[in-house]
């Protein structure tokens, strides 16, 4: 049996990072309050003064933060992102995961002590690709994107001496990470330019008699009946025409649910669990974390007893989007 | 707050909510205003995001009870409006429940959105921004001196 992979959990902001802290994440992974980061929402997100505390609460319980800088620098705006790799050696994160090359390039050379790891936004899902970084910019870990089977994760793990992070619970979008203008083909914005899809300014959601409907910069995404569960508004998880018959063309509103093959995931070698939901509040934090640390320590003792609890998985089923979920490409029998 | 008492999940008798309509709505207003004031006054929301409240119109609605909550922030204060001559800028709609979740941090504002329970209609980035200002809000000094919140 391998050791458990590290509980990897998102914050929003400092209650959630405490959340995260107090119910058994290994580590906390943040963002700043601007566009270096692919959660640039409205209100959510650190200034250096809550991250100062944020990390003090963590390290004080043996805890790490990572801070993620995950999109990609804008033309003319190199600096910003080079300031926010900065920023984060100044904060004494215990490590910083980027996506875009130039950066991993800046912060190898600038910060050669500082942890770096491969964000999921850049898309690296072959050994190949990931020993490239480790060569070039000296990463230690990297977050496959969520488009692998589990035999390929494994393949990716016996041929690469990185640490490897793999998602284990959150909403799943189409997992062209990194690489994905479906947000900016609707208005203009995306998560690689200004750190966030489908920004809220473009959203209405327009409640009528016995339906709902979402807009996004004017496109009908979505039309809701009252009992039918909601989703993300984006385009990916919108119900469109597609020759005479609507339905969900492109994918269902679904949250990745590991629980079930947790087992493997640590037999195979997987260094960390992460969760998704930086935007998610407090509470989210508190019930995922809660839930995936009671599962991975039922695993500390061996996996042939280990059986999913009902409880964790009501759990986590509630919290899901469009209230439903799956194992994602995990184990998808084609490739 | 006792970590483990739990708010479950209930709706009203629909009786109550006809009833409520019919009384007068200045009180819950009024209880409204005053705690966020009070939110105010401890300095727990940050001016950044205050800012963006500024002359905004919001309606909060208990469908269970019949009774809702106009509001407005202005000049450094949320003020109670009785009577809005015109539609909210955000307008949150959902089951007294759903409310107490929230306000317990129980549930998240998203997961009682997916499942239908909260309904949130108008100017979607101030919906995220005031779910934002409060998540991020350490409640636990609120609750130590509003003896309102405390179980």
């Amino acid at each position: 049996m391998s050791s458990l992979p590290e509980l990897i959990c998102p914050a929003g902001s400092l209650p959630a990072l405490k959340a995260a802290v107090d119910n058994g994440a290994d580590a906390v992974y943040l963002g700043f309050k601007n566009d270096t980061n692919a959660r640039n929402f409205a209100g959510l997100n650190f200034d250096q003064k809550t991250m100062s505390e944020g990390i003090r609460y963590a390290h004080a319980k043996g805890r790490e933060i990572l801070l993620a800088i995950n999109t990609f620098p804008q033309a003319g705006r190199v600096a910003d992102w080079q300031k926010a790799v900065d920023a984060a050696v100044d904060q004494n994160v215990d490590a910083i995961i980027l996506a875009d090359v130039g950066l991993l390039d800046y912060a190898r050379n600038r910060h050669p002590q500082q942890r770096l790891h491969l964000s999921v936004q850049g898309s690296a899902t072959s050994y190949e690709a990931i020993n490239f970084c480790q060569r070039e910019f000296g990463i230690r870990r990297a977050v496959l994107p969520r488009v692998l089977t589990l035999a390929q994760v494994e393949h990716v793990i016996k041929n690469t001496t990185v640490e490897i992070e793999v998602f284990g619970f959150g909403s799943l979008c189409v997992m062209n990470e990194g690489r994905c203008w479906l947000s900016s083909y609707a208005c203009g914005e995306s998560p690689n330019t200004v750190g966030a899809c489908s920004p809220a300014k473009y959203v209405k959601w327009d409640k009528q008699p016995g339906t709902m409907e979402t807009r996004l910069n004017g496109i009908l995404i979505d039309r809701f009946g009252d009992d039918e569960p909601a989703g993300y508004p984006t385009l990916c998880k919108g119900r469109f025409e597609v020759e005479g018959e609507t339905y969900y063309a492109l994918e269902e509103p679904t949250s990745l649910n590991v629980l079930s093959i947790l087992p493997e995931i640590i037999k195979i070698g997987v260094k960390a669990i992460k969760v998704e939901g930086r935007q998610r509040s407090p509470a989210y934090v508190t019930q995922v974390t809660r839930t995936l640390r009671a599962a991975l320590d039922s695993l500390a003792n061996g996996s042939e007893r280990f059986h999913v609890k009902p409880a964790w998985q009501a759990e986590l089923s509630k919290v899901s989007e469009g209230s439903q979920a799956t194992l994602g490409a995990y184990n998808r029998p084609w490739r | 707050m006792n970590p483990n008492f739990t708010i479950p999940k209930f709706r009203l008798p629909t009786f109550i909510a006809s009833l409520g309509q019919k009384l007068p709505q200045w009180p819950h207003a009024l209880a409204l205003v005053a705690g966020l004031n009070a939110a105010l006054k401890m300095k727990l929301l940050p001016e950044d995001e205050l800012t963006a409240l500024e002359d905004k119109l919001f309606r909060v609605r208990v469908l269970d009870t019949g009774g809702e909550a106009s509001y407005t922030y202005r000049g450094g204060l949320f003020r109670p409006v009785f009577r809005p001559e015109r539609e909210p800028d955000l307008a949150f709609a959902a089951n007294l429940s759903a409310y107490l979740q929230l306000l317990a941090r129980q549930e998240d504002p998203d997961t009682l959105f997916f499942n239908r329970e909260l309904e949130i209609t108008g100017d979607t980035e101030l919906g995220l921004i005031v779910k934002n200002m409060l998540d991020a809000v350490e409640w636990p000094k609120l609750s130590d001196r509003l003896p309102l919140l405390r179980h």
